[in-house]
């Protein structure tokens, strides 16, 4: 008898020290490396979350720990990084690293365990994996929602003829294949492409052969060193005058620090964002204004409109989930996940089955008027001009490229 | 391809390959000369572009920029080379995979450096000369790859000349050629390395203004150099300063090529396969001795 009472209260300490233990939520997510300066900025918005949920009890009335590593945007990383969280750490939420490339390789290690994750922008990461407990938080869902807004831009403005250029990696490759998949059912014809690896020093030379073959339209898929780099051969070497489009999936084009050191290279670039000044979701000016200060203090992307917000609003997902079910079972929260809208400072969220957004929205904005090294003027409307989805559009296009270039 | 932009590929493959072999000079003294395994090269060049930038917020062009940090960096290579006799070379024949795992940690101190101090943000530099672009009619040449075009050839020449017409030049060759038998003629080889290694590292300084010249740094870029650079030295022939430009424009002017022709991707491999084939041919590398 006195056997069983110990074991009793063996199990009622285990279970209250189960209760009292902290919501472990764990994530790989880059610091360095070429994705580092967004991954730190999402980073931070994440931190907002917890220490405002916490502010409010946590999540089932225990506190709520971030546990972080850096994947040095390197996708070999992940795999190791994830297991650690799972088997080592603990966790009992998974948040996925933020971009495609460094989440692909943990698609089949959570669909085989049956995980919950929680997208972190990444591109059609789920498409061959069809992993039924992937939410994504980012505004796109296929390569229809995000290439559409920048085909039918092109298209009503007279553009027949279309250039690719791609980074030979996951994201770009998805993005690419599917824009010219679009192009092709559109229409348009295609006169230039070309795969680059990911170690390209210089683009002069594919920035001449675009302008050799003269197209209508450039759609792009650059990650962020490559985006620059892109940038600035474009002003050197030009496009040439048929150009009316130049831009579309840029990846580092939404960085402040990119922003500020390009300055005026950007002007005309037409390109995708997932939030700019202008667009009106309840909450979004309040977190932005607590984020300008945090950004400051931990020297990160002073602006924070591209990455943060959505990455806040993974937490805000995951807090109201956790409320409704009273539970972290995965399995629960994903049923749940997929059958209910969620409100967020991005506005409502819900998924269709294949984990990505069911109402994409992803602006493609065109850069005009920006000065060279000033960062407070991207807080200003019309900065960034929205020429796509029509609920947020700011205004048309100016085209041709080489005339928007020049700060028309 | 059109004639003209096969010329223009060719152009291009010429101001690219110039920019690999100023990259990779100083590893061809380090590595080439001195048989040291200074894996570390691209990161301390990544340091040379971000000291430029510092330099660059006060005004300074980069070029100058870079030359000025020169001294500073051979004092920076004279120190690393006598910490890595000192700790592994005079401690005998296993040296070189120490020192091996000696250079990748220095190299991987200088990133996580670069990162506490600026973060992990790309950087960039202004001058005159980028951004814009020499316009030969439709032909228009970045100004930025003329520089490190004219950067290249300057310091092909004054290495060459150094080496081959100085009393401390031919030193640093007989070194390479022979330590024991300098050894018995009275001369100290480790402090003629010491003093090879500082230049080595001196004109990375120069090297490094040039990458931040061409394109934006980040602390981690020294990644995408490790291979190039040896690359290039191995196929000069390891030692030869000539042979460094000659394999620099090899893999530049291939590169551009297949790049117009069959498609970026395709670059690289065809690059690295034309090294496999040279060293095939010729394993001593094209100037080899």
């Amino acid at each position: 008898m006195r056997f069983v009472s110990f074991i009793l209260g063996l199990a009622f300490s285990a279970a209250a020290l189960a209760q009292s233990a902290p919501v472990k939520i764990g994530i790989g997510i880059a610091q360095t490396g070429t994705l580092g300066g967004g991954g730190k900025a999402a980073l931070l918005a994440l931190q907002m979350w917890v220490e405002d949920v916490n502010a409010r009890g946590g999540l089932l009335g225990r506190k709520v720990e971030l546990l972080a590593y850096d994947d040095q945007s390197n996708p070999a990383t992940t795999p190791g990084i994830y297991t650690k969280l799972l088997d080592v750490d603990k966790v009992d939420l998974l948040i996925a690293p933020y971009g495609t490339v460094p989440t692909a390789p943990i698609m089949p290690l959570v669909k085989q365990r049956g995980l919950l994750l929680m997208g972190n922008f990444s591109f059609q990461v789920n498409h061959t994996v069809k992993h039924d407990m992937w939410f994504n938080n980012a505004p796109w869902g296929d390569a229809t929602s995000w290439t559409e807004g920048f085909l039918r831009i092109g298209q009503n403005i007279g553009a027949q003829t279309i250039a690719f250029i791609a980074a030979d990696q996951e994201f770009a490759q998805n993005l690419a294949n599917g824009a010219k998949e679009i192009a092709k059912k559109s229409g348009l014809k295609t006169v230039y492409e070309q795969n680059y690896p990911p170690a390209t020093v210089d683009f002069s030379a594919m920035i001449r052969a675009i302008r050799a073959a003269k197209p209508d339209m450039v759609f792009v898929c650059s990650y962020p060193n490559d985006s620059v780099a892109i940038v600035r051969a474009v002003n050197e070497i030009g496009v040439g005058p048929t150009v009316k489009l130049f831009g579309g999936g840029m990846v580092g084009l939404q960085f402040t620090p990119v922003m500020e050191s390009l300055g005026s290279s950007l002007n005309g670039i037409v390109n995708y964002h997932s939030y700019v000044p202008g667009m009106k979701y309840p909450g979004i000016e309040d977190f932005l204004q607590r984020y300008a200060k945090k950004a400051a203090e931990a020297k990160v992307d002073p602006l924070g409109f591209y990455l943060p917000p959505f990455n806040y609003a993974i937490g805000q997902i995951l807090e109201q989930a956790v409320a409704a079910t009273k539970s972290l079972d995965q399995k629960l929260l994903a049923k749940h996940l997929h059958g209910h809208e969620f409100n967020t400072i991005v506005g409502p969220i819900s998924w269709g089955p294949d984990g990505e957004r069911a109402r994409p929205a992803v602006p493609m904005i065109q850069f005009r008027n920006v000065a060279d090294k000033n960062v407070e003027q991207f807080r200003q409307i019309g900065k960034q001009v929205i020429l796509h989805p029509p609920q947020f559009k700011s205004g048309d296009p100016v085209v041709p490229y080489e005339k928007a270039r020049g700060g028309n | 391809m059109s004639f003209e932009l096969l010329l223009e590929a060719i152009v291009f493959g010429v101001l690219l390959g110039c920019f690999y072999a100023a990259v990779s000079i100083g590893l061809s003294v380090a590595f080439g000369l001195l048989d040291v395994p200074h894996v570390a090269h691209p990161a301390i060049m990544v340091l040379g572009s971000y000291c430029t930038y510092v330099l660059g917020r006060y005004g300074w062009d980069p070029i100058v920029a870079g030359i000025a940090l020169m001294p500073l960096f051979f004092l920076l290579g004279v120190a690393i080379y006598r910490f890595y006799y000192e700790s592994f070379e005079k401690r005998g024949s296993d040296a070189g995979v120490r020192g091996l795992a000696f250079f990748f940690g220095l190299a991987f101190i200088i990133e996580v450096g670069l990162i506490l101090v600026f973060g992990v943000d790309q950087r960039m530099v202004e001058a005159a000369y980028i951004g814009r672009s020499l316009a030969l009619g439709e032909f228009r040449i970045p100004w930025r790859m003329v520089v490190a075009f004219g950067v290249a050839l300057a310091l092909t020449a004054g290495l060459t000349i150094y080496l081959s017409r100085t009393f401390t030049g031919r030193a640093i060759k007989a070194v390479a050629q022979d330590e024991p038998a300098l050894r018995l003629m009275g001369a100290n080889p480790v402090r003629i390395k010491q003093w090879a290694f500082g230049i080595a590292t001196g004109v990375t300084a120069l090297a490094g203004a040039m990458l931040i010249v061409v394109g934006p740094v980040e602390p981690s870029l020294d990644r995408v150099y490790i291979g190039r650079t040896f690359a290039v030295v191995v196929l000069a022939g390891l030692g030869s300063m000539t042979g460094t430009l000659a394999a620099g424009l090899i893999l530049g002017i291939s590169e551009s090529i297949v790049l117009m022709q069959f498609g970026a991707s395709w670059a690289p491999a065809v690059a690295f396969g034309l090294l496999l084939v040279a060293l095939g041919i010729r394993p001593q590398g094209l100037f080899g001795r």
